[in-house]
């Protein structure tokens, strides 16, 4: 089995929806799963041919490091500059704005792990702030096959900086703490999506 | 710190039907669900005695690996406090609550804070500490205590839980006892709280000196809650949770959930390092808590205990706990892990902590599950052998150990044995030809169980009768 077969295999077993397509394919893809949303999240980054065809508005987060050079994140909901997606200006969005109803949020990864079925998040481009992928009720994931390694071992040194913040995901938030029933969605994402891009 | 002693505190909890269905029911689906997706991984043995070295290592090098933690902590933007006891850590952490003017702070699970009482130290100080963890939020709207470290309220069903939350949850109106409805409840009840919260509250499941970052590994997403939306975060690190490199992540990641929950991955786990502008909490402090561990590092027997990466399968695979349950043992960490730190962390004199190295049957399912290879019955025998022991038992070993120094003692001794047996016999065979009551001290055994009687012929005479006789 390869390994871009074994993480879909995997990562399913979480019960995440999965996907897969080629490269010209995939904007077909992901405007059927983001078709049901109200808006779809972008951080700083993503790719301008995975949004060509949505067919729903974009809310474009601002790259973090603006923040940064404001000191502190009171800035957040101030225009900070043009998101290069031809959507107006942009801003850092707040925790109340992606907690509104109906919120999908879009995202690449930095590395996949297919062992465990774990997506790996490093704040990097088409990525962004950790609140992005965490507030919004909805979480499409785009993994390519060469992002993916064997084991969690293999991560490591395929982290272009293990000090950025870093998010391990595998399936959707879950818990079974009543009657150790699995219940999946208690906090993060309900529902997680992946699309696994192949050549 | 076990609060009385432990065959007392399990006798009454024996007596409670419900909470043995819960516990068998929950101790065997994660005991099978564990040896499942152990036995998929080819190197779990070398694992374990990798994991096993590297936490030895960070035992024997602690200064140092503190001291390099701190300053790559620093360097990338926390500040890191030292706490000598829970005192001084609670301390430290309720003026920082108070430094920010927070009335509440949200919690992510830390056994850390429940080991120094940090929930109360916080209520005395009139700030409201929210757990955050579905579980832990169960037991804390009950004023319960948790009986599981993985899952702390596994002493609840739905329908208590349901009856709790209508009478002590803000705003809840559900009429079922679905746990998918019950968890959404906990869901809109803790979203509001965590928009709003300013101070968070957080453990760690490790921290790496090389890098200075701290790891949270969790399933519900109320931790990356509490680690991404308030402004200041305080982390309780106990000092042995620290790695010396980045990369002694991949075996520990691979170890822990497949220990802990039983599946390959935890949902979530987050990785951080010191404060990223524009990302997360600005403020980051780190409690780097003593609390009687170093102490417990310069015992050569009982410092293995500090490997523990608090998983919890000793618990699930255990005959005393599986059957007594997390309460009986009366002290914040329960289960055969519990009998041995209990008694390190706070003293063998304190409460009835002595009674928790005989919360056992010695019987080694903990150490063969256990990740980082504690040899857990051998820390119980050291701690029975160091710590003060029961009286009947000291009466009857000495008695035991004088006749057994001289052959014809004890040859004498067990002839005696035999023929003063004799009549109990006829009693004993109406149960299965054992003893269930005998006179003190050996009373203190047949109390809990049943005692073998000696056998009608020894080995010896049988051999002469057999073998010498032609």
């Amino acid at each position: 089995m390869s390994l871009a077969e074994l993480f879909a295999e995997r990562a399913g077993d979480y019960r995440a929806g999965m996907h897969h397509c080629t490269e010209d394919e995939l904007p077909e893809v992901l405007a059927g799963l983001l078709a049901g949303a109200s808006k779809v999240v972008l951080p700083p980054g993503v790719p301008a041919a995975w949004t060509t065809a949505l067919p729903v508005p974009v809310l474009a987060d601002g790259p973090a490091g603006t923040v940064g050079r404001t000191g502190t994140s009171s800035a957040a909901g101030a225009p900070v500059g043009d998101d290069g997606l031809g959507s107006g200006l942009v801003h850092l969005l707040t925790p109340a704005e992606l907690d509104e109803a109906g919120l999908s949020v879009l995202t690449g990864c930095a590395v996949a792990i297919a062992e465990t079925g774990t997506i790996v998040l490093d704040a990097g481009p088409g990525q962004g702030r950790r609140l992005l992928t965490l507030v919004p009720d909805h979480h499409v994931c785009v993994v390519r096959d060469e992002q993916i390694v064997a084991d969690v071992p293999d991560m490591i040194p395929a982290l272009a900086d293990p000090t950025r913040p870093l998010t391990m995901i595998s399936g959707p938030s879950a818990t079974s703490d009543i009657e150790l029933n699995r219940v999946e969605g208690v906090h993060g994402p309900r529902r997680l999506d992946i699309v696994c891009v192949h050549p | 710190m076990a609060v009385m002693p432990f065959a007392v505190a399990a006798e009454r909890e024996l007596a409670d039907g419900q909470l043995r269905a819960n516990l068998g029911r929950a101790t065997r689906t994660i005991r099978d669900k564990r040896a499942r997706v152990v036995a998929e991984v080819a190197d779990w043995e070398p694992m374990r005695d990798r994991a096993a070295a590297v936490k030895d290592e960070v035992l024997d090098n602690l200064a140092e690996l503190l001291a390099r933690f701190e300053a790559a902590a620093v360097a990338a933007g926390a500040v890191v406090h030292h706490a000598q006891d829970a005192a001084h850590a609670n301390a430290i952490v309720t003026g920082l609550v108070q430094g920010q003017r927070a009335e509440s702070v949200v919690k992510i699970k830390s056994m850390a804070t429940q080991e120094i009482g940090l929930n109360e130290a916080l209520e005395a100080a009139g700030i409201t500490p929210i757990e955050t963890d579905l579980a832990e939020l169960i037991v804390q709207l009950a004023d319960d205590t948790p009986s599981h470290i993985l899952v702390p309220a596994i002493h609840y069903n739905r329908s208590q839980i349901r009856e709790l939350f209508a009478r002590r949850m803000p705003g809840f109106t559900a009429t079922s006892d679905e746990p998918a409805v019950l968890a959404g409840a906990a869901r809109e009840y803790l979203r509001r709280t965590f928009l709003a919260a300013k101070v968070a509250v957080c453990g760690a499941n490790f921290a790496i000196a090389e890098t200075g970052s701290l790891v949270i590994v969790e399933s519900e997403g109320n931790g990356r809650m509490c680690l991404t939306l308030p402004e200041t975060l305080i982390a309780v690190v106990g000092v042995e949770k620290l790695l010396p490199r980045f990369a002694d992540l991949g075996d520990f990641l691979r170890l822990l959930p497949r220990s802990s929950t039983g599946e390959r991955m935890n949902p979530y786990t987050s990785i951080f390092t010191g404060v990223t502008p524009g990302d997360g909490p600005q403020r980051l402090h780190i409690v780097l808590l003593d609390n009687g561990r170093t102490q417990v590092a310069q015992d050569p027997v009982g410092r293995a205990a500090l490997r523990c990466i608090r998983c919890s399968a000793c618990l699930n695979v255990c005959p005393v706990y599986e059957r007594a349950g997390g309460h009986a043992y009366g002290s914040v960490y329960p289960g055969p892990i519990g009998a041995i730190l209990s008694p390190q962390l706070t003293g063998q004199d304190a409460g009835f902590n002595k009674t928790l190295p005989y919360a056992s049957t010695l019987c080694g399912a903990c150490y063969d599950v256990c990740p980082v290879k504690i040899n857990i019955p051998e820390i119980l025998v050291h701690l029975r052998q160091t710590g003060p022991k029961p009286v009947a038992e000291r009466a009857a070993m000495s008695t035991l150990s004088w006749v057994m120094r001289d052959r014809r003692r004890w040859r004498a001794a067990l002839r005696a044995a035999r023929s003063g047996s004799a009549p109990l016999r006829l009693i004993a065979r109406r149960h299965g030809g054992t003893l269930r009551r005998a006179p003190w001290p050996l009373s203190a055994w047949t109390a809990h169980r049943d005692a073998p009687l000696p056998a009608a012929e020894s080995f010896r005479d049988w051999w002469r009768r057999t073998h010498e006789q032609s």
